[in-house]
């Protein structure tokens, strides 16, 4: 069985069990590939010590019997999660040397499920970005190229390091977070699937906050149905985390059987952009006469506030990371600033975040601040929040008006070059959520799925959302399209 | 509603973020442009709509008022940049 790294987590489970293969013969193999592939930056701590511990674990349980399906299945883990005594930065300098005590739940479900660590993984610094250009740690690469040009692309961001690894095949799955299309945005950049669930579905304790009304953490993976087996393991309520829905999590892959005769898939004229490249259109209508095909019935709607989701967001996202990175203050972990003679604790609180919060962060905490701060409460903050109800009332609309799913572009371009974006205004980077962010808003799952290259041969994504809980619907929906889609390019290995 | 030079030294003093006086033209631009941005809300009839407090249609669940856990104070402190005698340690704050 040649290239162990490149396999599937269904295929590796299933070889698993029949012993045909180790959990310690799957990690070597993805630890060497992590080893080789430096240039990509997409692992940034590495624990090879504790994978060999966990997979020689895995094989134990494998073989006694009772191994749950991501039994012995090396993982990347984004930086954003805790990891007990493991280096956790949120890709920030300002949590340099930051080991934590705890373990994250969602990181913990993976580990009981006998899930494997090969490492942690780049990101944007506080999963502020959709480029992983401000990551303390430099640049995460997109495997891809522009055909024969060797001009280093992003993967996307913020998870960015996640996408890499899984689509340069150092490791067989990675979890991701999404607060504005974090996931789903690198998924496409990098052609591979990424789900965000329902708010709610997957429990935010020991996850790095960014805005906690819309952080959610998902799976990154190379096929539809790894995205169901990984994301059964990650979610289930957790009473750490108030916002943690009290649901029992289905059997995700048993869903996937690919019919969708007679599901109304919602198709928003809102998400038609001006200036939208013809390739993206033309994989919306591609996606739309695929699913046609596979029985579905395509059914015109609106979405009336959809513009207005993205200055929402750009309200509501710093205002709760400006209250969310306060705790950064150089007293408790982290990064403190060295003082001068005769500073007090002001001096230490804005030295230390001046050294080790980067720009961009910088600039999202003082928005927030400001929308926040007395007399533009109203004007900014409140006035967004009642906008998100109404983009929120946009989706019930539809939903109540039989709409099973909603068929979007995942991003507006394809990866676009490290540094292309750098004399551009901050703007023009957040439009790359634009179709994303409205689903972190109305806390809907929504999914990234490939389904085709550009003519440079870099790939695009289309994007599925779902109905609230409805994340076993959504991955079939998003089977049926991987199926007809058929896509499987991978990145030449230049790396 | 511009920003200028001495509303984004006050926000940056808000925010505990120290931004040398030669950076606060090209801060107050930043926010010119966010701002800039984030102004199109005020197309929105919001009139009778209420601000969104919780994206899940559920009541936050509540616990018993017990103690769960504690008695750790060596693991709080381990990351601490400055810890001494069981405490956080940071200067003076009182005269």
């Amino acid at each position: 069985m040649a290239e162990l790294n490149r396999m599937t987590i269904a295929a590796a489970r299933d070889a698993l069990r029949a012993g045909e293969v180790t959990s310690v013969e799957l990690t070597e193999a993805c630890l060497s590939a992590v080893e080789g592939a430096g240039a990509l930056n997409a692992f940034v701590h590495h624990t090879p010590q504790i994978a060999m511990e966990q997979a020689r674990a895995a094989d134990a349980r494998i073989k006694a019997g009772d191994a749950p399906a991501m039994c012995g299945i090396p993982l990347g883990i984004k930086d954003l999660f805790c990891t007990r005594g493991v280096p956790s930065q949120a890709g920030s300098r300002i949590l340099e040397g930051f080991r934590p005590e705890y373990e994250s739940t969602v990181t913990q479900n993976l580990f009981d499920a006998g899930a494997v660590m090969l490492g942690k993984l780049n990101m944007d610094e506080f999963a502020m970005g959709s480029s992983n250009e401000t990551s303390v740690y430099g640049n995460a690469v997109n495997p891809w190229r522009r055909g024969n040009d060797d001009a280093p692309l992003t993967p996307g961001g913020s998870s960015g390091g996640s996408a890499a690894a899984v689509a340069a095949d150092l490791c067989l799955g990675a979890t991701g977070t999404d607060t504005g299309g974090s996931i789903r945005q690198p998924a496409a950049f990098t052609g591979i699937t990424g789900i965000k669930p329902t708010y709610g579905r997957c429990s935010r304790w020991g996850i790095v906050a960014f805005a906690s009304s819309l952080d959610q953490a998902g799976p990154m993976t190379r096929t539809v149905r790894d995205a169901a087996i990984m994301l059964e393991a990650m979610c289930g309520h957790d009473p750490k985390d108030s916002t943690s829905a009290d649901l029992a999590v289905p059997d995700f892959e048993a869903m996937l059987t690919g019919d969708i005769r007679g599901r109304k898939i919602g198709i928003p004229r809102e998400y038609r952009m001006d200036g939208m490249p013809d390739e993206i259109e033309a994989l919306w209508a591609e996606g739309r006469r695929m699913l046609e095909d596979a029985g579905a019935q395509m059914v015109d709607i609106s979405l009336p506030h959809t513009k207005y989701a993205l200055p929402a967001y750009y309200v509501i996202a710093p205002a709760e990371a400006s209250s969310n990175l306060a705790r950064y203050d150089g007293v408790r972990y982290g990064h403190r600033a060295t003082l001068a003679q005769g500073d007090g604790i002001t001096e230490m609180y804005e030295k230390t975040r001046a050294e080790g919060f980067g720009d961009e962060v910088q600039r999202r905490v003082m928005v927030g601040t400001y929308v926040l701060s007395a007399g533009f409460y109203d004007a900014y903050y409140n006035r967004a929040r009642k906008v998100r109800t109404l983009i929120k009332r946009d989706f019930e609309e539809a939903f109540a008006a039989g709409i099973d799913a909603i068929l979007t572009p995942a991003t507006p371009s394809a990866a676009f070059g490290l540094g292309e974006m750098s004399d551009a205004d901050p703007v023009a980077m957040y439009l790359n959520d634009v179709f994303t962010v409205t689903v972190n808003l109305a806390g809907l799952p929504g999914i990234a799925v490939p389904a085709g290259l550009d003519k440079q041969g870099l790939p695009l994504g289309l994007q599925l959302i779902g109905r609230p809980w409805e994340e076993g619907d959504l991955l079939n929906g998003a089977y049926a399209l991987e199926r007809a889609a058929g896509f499987v390019a991978k990145p030449g290995k230049w790396w | 509603m511009s920003i200028d030079k001495e509303t984004a030294a006050k926000v940056a003093r808000l925010a505990r973020i120290r931004v040398e006086p030669d950076r606060l033209e090209t801060l107050a631009g930043e926010f010119n442009a966010v701002l800039g941005f984030i102004e199109q809300l005020g197309e929105v009839d919001v009139e009778g709509v209420e601000p969104m407090v919780s994206v899940t249609p559920m009541r936050l669940k509540r616990r018993a008022d017990e103690v769960t856990d504690g008695g750790m104070q060596d693991k709080i402190l381990s990351n601490a940049p400055d810890a001494r005698e069981g405490f956080f340690a940071v200067p003076k704050v009182v005269e």
